[in-house]
């Protein structure tokens, strides 16, 4: 993982601050990676782990009070930090583009399927008559499975899963390299999850998309993604491939997670919890994040906060059970 | 005991609850013209002739898809709701139309449990009351006889130092301090028979495993009967003992676990079980095709009602609709073409 050879995206060092009433709260701390033509990077974390909070930072959505306090996104080559906000927004969604969580109000409840697809194109090129448009989302809708006749429907007469599959017809409509899906299933029953996840997987193969799929549920990323990023209280715990992950997990917030999903393809299963509840961001403890639910926690954990380490090939850890190179 | 008489034998000796025939049906709001102008009433078919039974000291699951009926399920049986039609046996005694004292007193040996703990415990009232406050209503315990039986319920479900909590108010809990809060809140009165609704949904991921040991833990150390409703059958396989998955307000499929995931017989149950993400980076998934989106639950095809979806449908199918029957002993099938 050379962050300088030609990657689709490098995110270098990017860390995002929210500035409350109460005080600062660092959400995203120093989270680096990569991502290739055509891989899924799946982004895996709590409530309050950052992982939203980081993927909008990538389509410069930054939710106010958020901001970007430190770091570099590169987009083909192109620093898309130092954008101008008009730049910016002629890059979304013909470039990047964002699938947000909940279908049932990502979509304008007084419009037509159709003109959602019209606007968007025509933003992007006014040459495109609607006609034209209208057209191009037909196709679309065909692409996500969805019957074109259902362009004149309105939102609430779709069900919660051709909304989401409109959303993500709307999100390749430009052709864009990256797809950020932010928890696109977790408001859909498992049925219509898997049917989204496997769309989500054709569409990337056709187009040659990059996805980068955000979720707390751990069996969707190992199941879907080539990497993963595991997080936790706004740090990258460990980083890695997926089959890695799976095969040798490092970090003891990693371990405990696998511990404590169930998979139904085991006979007998013990599942163990992980002890605690997450950190409050605004209270941080001393030294590692994890130490005070953490298993193993060590005197020096308490007091320093550990670096992410390379621990083995393309394998990184943000624990001290480990040495750069290898286990101690 | 339940000052009622008492029906003849339908419940056999260890089968704490029996529901028979349930129905529940909704009545869809009709505009002033639309009823000027049809007679016909349409309703919502949220439970649709559901029949089972409940062994003591078992976690049984109702497991399905939103809007398959589970839910409402689970509120007809603690009386949440009145039934359209059907009855409900708790210990051989029919509940169904228990009114006054009667009903007030099934409702301590019969309570539930809430999917959203940011909403079913009041933002006003501190643990230690909310609690007890069950304890009030009934008349079972005042002041210092209810201080220490809410201390010691708490301590029960891990919310330790149990003083520091009584005195906190809901938004100083996290989701899974607040589940335990509430489920304190239904144990204090020492119930028998407790109705989950997707009690660890909301709840983050590295919590939801602790909770689900407690429960289990509970029901050892209460003698509990858990009816455990979810979405989620990666949780059901773990926490069940007997599964039913239900599709548009009835039960298809119904069996203990290891036969449910291990020969799963309706097609449903096989898509259902396929569409279960697996946390294995080498496993090849193959999803089992499904046509379309659930019908609504007001216009159900008549025949089979998963036939508009299934890719085995025959003519047949469209005839009758098929009954919940035996194929082996403790696994029921509501499919007429899996006994071939």
């Amino acid at each position: 993982m050379d962050p300088m050879a030609q990657s689709l995206i490098t995110v270098d060092a990017l860390s995002v601050e929210y500035w409350t009433r109460k005080g600062k709260i660092r959400a995203v701390e120093d989270v680096s990676f990569a991502l290739e033509k055509a891989e899924t990077l799946g982004v895996v974390g709590e409530s309050g782990s950052g992982k939203s909070t980081l993927g909008l930072s990538l389509i410069g959505l930054g939710p106010f009070p958020g901001r970007i306090v430190k770091g570099k996104i590169t987009l083909k080559g192109k620093e898309i930090l130092k954008l101008r906000k008009e730049d910016m927004r002629n890059l979304r969604g013909k470039e990047i583009c964002y699938v947000f969580q909940d279908p049932m109000t990502s979509l304008n409840p007084v419009k037509k399927i159709g003109p959602h697809f019209v606007e968007l194109i025509r933003t992007h090129d006014p040459k495109v008559t609607e006609e034209e448009a209208l057209k191009r989302a037909k196709k679309l809708l065909k692409d996500v499975g969805i019957q074109p006749e259902r362009i004149n429907d309105y939102p609430h007469q779709l069900s919660g899963g051709m909304r989401q599959r409109v959303m993500i017809a709307l999100a390749i409509t430009l052709n864009p390299s990256i797809v950020v899906a932010d928890e696109p299933t977790t408001a859909l029953d498992v049925i219509v999850q898997a049917k989204i996840l496997d769309l989500l997987n054709v569409l990337r193969d056709a187009y040659g998309m990059a996805l980068i799929l955000i979720t707390h549920d751990l069996s969707i990323v190992l199941e879907r993604s080539d990497e993963i990023l595991v997080m936790y209280a706004g740090h990258v715990v460990e980083h890695s491939s997926s089959k890695d992950i799976y095969s040798n997990p490092q970090h003891p917030y990693t371990k405990g997670l696998l511990k404590s999903i169930p998979n139904i393809e085991l006979a007998e299963q013990k599942l163990e919890a992980i002890a605690g509840s997450p950190p409050d961001l605004l209270n941080l403890p001393r030294g590692c994040r994890f130490w005070p639910r953490c298993y193993y926690v060590m005197e020096r954990c308490r007091q320093e906060a550990p670096p992410l380490m390379n621990t083995g090939a393309e394998h990184f850890t943000r624990c001290f059970l480990y040495k750069e190179g290898k286990k101690l | 005991m339940l000052p009622i008489q008492r029906r003849e034998k339908t419940v056999s000796q260890n089968d704490i609850l029996k529901v028979e025939d349930l129905k529940k049906y909704f009545p869809v709001e009709k505009s002033f013209l639309e009823k000027m102008l049809t007679r016909s009433r349409s309703y919502v078919k949220a439970v649709d002739n559901v029949s089972f039974s409940v062994r003591k000291g078992e976690v049984f699951t109702l497991a399905g898809e939103s809007g398959c009926g589970k839910t409402t399920t689970g509120r007809l049986i603690v009386r949440l709701i009145p039934p359209t039609s059907g009855k409900i046996f708790f210990e051989n005694v029919e509940i169904t139309a228990l009114k006054g004292e009667a009903l007030r007193v099934l409702k301590r040996r019969i309570q539930i449990i809430f999917q959203d703990p940011y909403a079913s415990l009041n933002p006003r009232m501190k643990i230690g009351d909310a609690v007890g406050h069950p304890l009030e209503i009934h008349g079972l315990a005042r002041n210092e006889e209810k201080r220490k039986r809410v201390l010691q319920i708490l301590e029960h479900v891990g919310l330790t130092p149990s003083e520091k909590f009584v005195d906190l108010y809901p938004h100083q809990l996290s989701g899974g301090q607040r589940q335990r809060a509430a489920m304190a809140r239904s144990l204090v009165l020492q119930p028998e028979f407790i109705v989950a609704d997707e009690p660890v949904s909301m709840i983050d991921v590295s919590l939801r495993t602790a909770i689900i040991d407690l429960m289990l833990n509970l029901r050892k150390e209460f003698g509990l009967t858990y009816l455990f409703i979810t979405h989620d059958l990666a949780i059901a396989k773990y926490i069940s003992d007997r599964i039913a998955i239900m599709y548009l307000g009835k039960i298809v499929e119904l069996g203990d676990k290891q036969t449910i995931f291990s020969n799963p017989m309706h097609p449903y149950t096989q898509a259902l079980l396929s569409a279960i993400p697996v946390p294995n980076p080498e496993r090849k998934r193959k999803t089992a095709e499904l046509i379309g989106d659930v019908p609504s639950a007001i216009n159900i095809p008549p025949g089979c009602r998963f036939r508009t979806r299934c890719e085995y449908a025959e003519e047949a199918c469209k005839e009758k609709e098929p009954e919940l029957i035996p194929v082996s002993p403790d696994h029921y099938v509501a499919c007429d073409l899996a006994e071939k």
